[in-house]
């Protein structure tokens, strides 16, 4: 039976015009962060200080997290916690039933798409509202975000053109990007004007001062955080750094390596509600702190790695795959390189497992990654962990194992370490060579299969007059 | 709560119980080709290039040209004017954007110069109460917002702002218009220089913080720019 991943990819890749838009995006994408890295000397230095500051916080994790929430509750931001989507769900419904309230507007967060925030609420009848122009577009299509940066990048001005006019068919219909963005503006200020409550996500929290730095370029994360009279942040556990001076390298290189731009339009530090005196500004503020996986990850010294990621997505705009099947095949909400990996550490290896074989372990997304993930190696062990029992705290470990395909690697392991099996199973296939079933499903439907040689390598020395004993 | 409590004892306790404690530094053979860890300037004082990395050696003529450079690289307007001439810019700014209103606090250095010469601007208007009494005004009748900066970074072409009870969040963020003044004696030549110079941690970070780098854009529909999507359509900067 065909999986649903496999599914997913061999219709995505047979959309010519989605894989046209993420080819564009990506060469564009990739090219934009290529010219903002001229010095490749200066540019290992940043990567190093970069992962340096990652893996320093992560190694005081529970120091720093407790040191954040210490910070952050002096400055008057309540802070929660939660171990699954559910329970962070929960903190976030309790908040909106306080204040009554119906309808929150939200900035761009992948932390919500992970706790599938905008589904649990409306089970509530609370509306969510997404403001990021391209989850905007999404929300709109009812679609999930297919790219962790631009989630809206699977799509052409045309579609959303003929979206925009098949949801608002008041506005005259355009493909002017301008028109269409101005469209969008209008509509969200009056909902940022009535919304009660502001949801954000959180690119950095600093733990030295009680800090929320948010990165963007359109003042949706700005609107969220500042208009409405409640501001929510839901953030995961790996997000906080030790120092404020952690802040500048960090700033600079995720948006250097994510969309290419040498500091985005607005980057957005929070400290506090607003404070006696102040006019504006959310009169409270929460930071929900979710696990969902990640402190399991965290308990292996090397899966550790995962955690250091700082989201720029430079991964997926430099691998082959992603660009080819697109950012919905994955079927999970963080696609491309980083999503292989850690999407099947969060929910299993019986679950996402299969992610792991979609990579040719080209070892793109490695050399891109401003933190230094070592991908292309945590794929193969997750890969290896797959279909092996031995001690691992990944859940699902050793669920991918088949038994004929253990059987066949367990027999020829054996026979490789026997000669005379072996030399006999060569001699036995070269012999066999015209009888042997050239047709390897998926392999040979858009290749030959090589046939065995007449004759074994050790026929062949032997005829040379090399002796090997 | 009791149940953010526990979660919270979960949490921190599983990432307790492990075993060895996870590496500080990366673990060897891990990542690229290149040495890892054996490059000193991670623990560098944060001077210089994006946060102490090499140092730029800058002058303060060398900041503003790469300051408007990158300014103007991203749509913002900026004009060069002296403590003798700038209200006179900003009156002609006012007429050429044909600005019905500015928004402004009357008690900055600033402010009162410009209230000094009210007759030559549109109407000044102040936010002289709390948001929630004048909303909707804020929202779909203030044409510009005028506010100082507390630095610049050349580096990046960035507006540092500190909003207070003066000059509070929502004039640099809902008004179509923001123009903003910035005396070049506090452009720094990195985010890194300007959080130690002017000493951030130790005086302790406000209710937010603020870089501003242009006005407000998108690039979510086929990766093209677009500006003007939430916040401001239009930044001018007026240098000092």
């Amino acid at each position: 039976m065909i999986s649903e991943f496999r599914q997913h990819v061999i219709e995505n890749l047979a959309k010519p015009n989605v894989r046209a838009n993420f080819r564009k995006a990506m060469d564009g994408l990739m090219q934009r962060r290529l010219d903002q890295f001229p010095d490749p000397l200066e540019l290992e230095r940043i990567r190093t200080q970069a992962q340096a500051i990652r893996a320093n916080a992560l190694s005081k994790l529970p120091e720093l997290l407790e040191q954040l929430e210490a910070n952050l509750t002096a400055n008057g931001i309540q802070v929660h916690w939660a171990e699954t989507p559910e329970e962070a769900n929960n903190i976030v419904l309790g908040i909106m039933q306080q204040h009554d309230a119906k309808m929150l507007i939200k900035g761009k967060s992948m932390v919500s798409e992970e706790m599938g925030m905008n589904h649990f609420l409306e089970q509530y009848g609370i509306d969510c509202l997404e403001s990021d122009l391209g989850e905007f577009i999404i929300q709109l299509a009812h679609e999930p975000p297919s790219h962790i940066v631009a989630p809206a990048i699977h799509k052409s001005r045309q579609d959303v053109a003929k979206l925009f006019n098949e949801k608002f068919p008041d506005i005259p219909y355009t493909e002017n990007i301008d028109d269409m963005t101005q469209s969008a503006r209008r509509i969200l200020r009056d909902k940022f004007y009535a919304a009660p409550v502001g949801i954000s996500g959180v690119n950095f929290a600093v733990a030295e001062t009680g800090t929320l730095c948010l990165v963007e370029n359109e003042g949706n994360g700005r609107m969220s955080t500042t208009v409405p009279k409640v501001h929510i942040a839901v953030t995961g556990i790996e997000k906080v750094v030790e120092k404020f001076s952690d802040i500048p390298p960090l700033l600079s290189i995720l948006t250097r390596s994510a969309t290419g731009q040498p500091i985005t339009t607005y980057f957005n530090m929070i400290s506090s509600p607003r404070k006696p005196g102040e006019k504006d500004g959310p009169e409270e503020v929460h930071l929900v702190l979710l696990d969902n996986g990640r402190s399991n990850i965290y308990s292996d010294p090397e899966l550790l790695a995962t955690l250091r990621c700082i989201r720029c997505g430079a991964c997926m705009n430099h691998c082959p795959v992603y660009t080819r099947i697109g950012g919905h095949s994955y079927g999970t909400v963080y696609p491309g390189p980083i999503g292989t990996i850690l999407e099947p550490q969060k929910a299993g290896l019986d679950v996402h497992g299969e992610l792991t074989q979609a990579s040719t372990l080209c070892g793109a997304c490695g050399e891109v990654c401003p933190v230094r993930i070592p991908i292309p190696s945590l794929i193969n062990r997750l890969r290896y962990e797959g279909v092996r029992k031995d001690a691992s705290t990944t859940p699902g470990t050793g669920s991918r194992r088949k038994t004929s395909e253990a059987a066949a690697w367990k027999s020829w392991s054996w026979s490789a370490s026997h000669p005379a099996v072996y030399n006999f199973g060569a001699k036995a296939a070269s012999r066999l060579r015209g009888v042997l079933p050239m047709n390897m499903n998926a392999w040979t439907t858009v290749r030959s299969a090589p046939q065995i040689a007449e004759k074994t390598l050790h026929e062949r020395m032997q005829e040379l007059g090399v002796n090997d004993e | 709560m009791s149940n953010s409590a526990t979660a919270r004892n979960n949490i921190l306790q599983r990432l307790r119980s492990v075993k060895e404690t996870p590496p500080g530094l990366p673990l060897s053979g891990e990542g690229s080709s290149y040495t890892v860890g054996a490059d000193a300037s991670c623990s560098s004082p944060d001077k210089g290039r994006l946060g102490g990395v090499s140092s730029f050696d800058w002058d303060k003529s060398e900041r503003i040209r790469r300051f408007t450079e990158r300014m103007t690289a991203v749509r913002a307007e900026i004009h060069h004017a002296d403590r003798a001439s700038w209200l006179e810019k900003l009156v002609e700014i006012c007429h050429e954007k044909r600005l019905n209103n500015l928004l402004l606090s009357p008690h900055t250095e600033w402010g009162k110069a410009i209230g000094a010469q009210a007759g030559s601007f549109p109407e000044l208007r102040h936010y002289d109460q709390p948001i929630d009494g004048w909303k909707q005004e804020m929202f779909y009748g203030i044409d510009a917002g005028f506010t100082s900066t507390l630095g610049g970074i050349a580096e990046t072409g960035t507006l540092i702002l500190w909003p207070d009870a003066e000059e509070p969040r929502q004039m640099s963020l809902v008004p179509p218009v923001h123009i903003a003044v910035l005396d070049t004696d506090k452009l720094y030549t990195t985010f890194a220089e300007a959080v130690q110079e002017q000493a951030w941690v130790e005086k302790g970070l406000p209710t937010n913080a603020l870089l501003v780098s242009g006005p407000s854009k998108s690039a979510d529909i086929e990766q093209t720019l677009a500006y003007g999507v939430h916040g401001p359509k239009e930044l001018v900067v007026i240098l000092i």
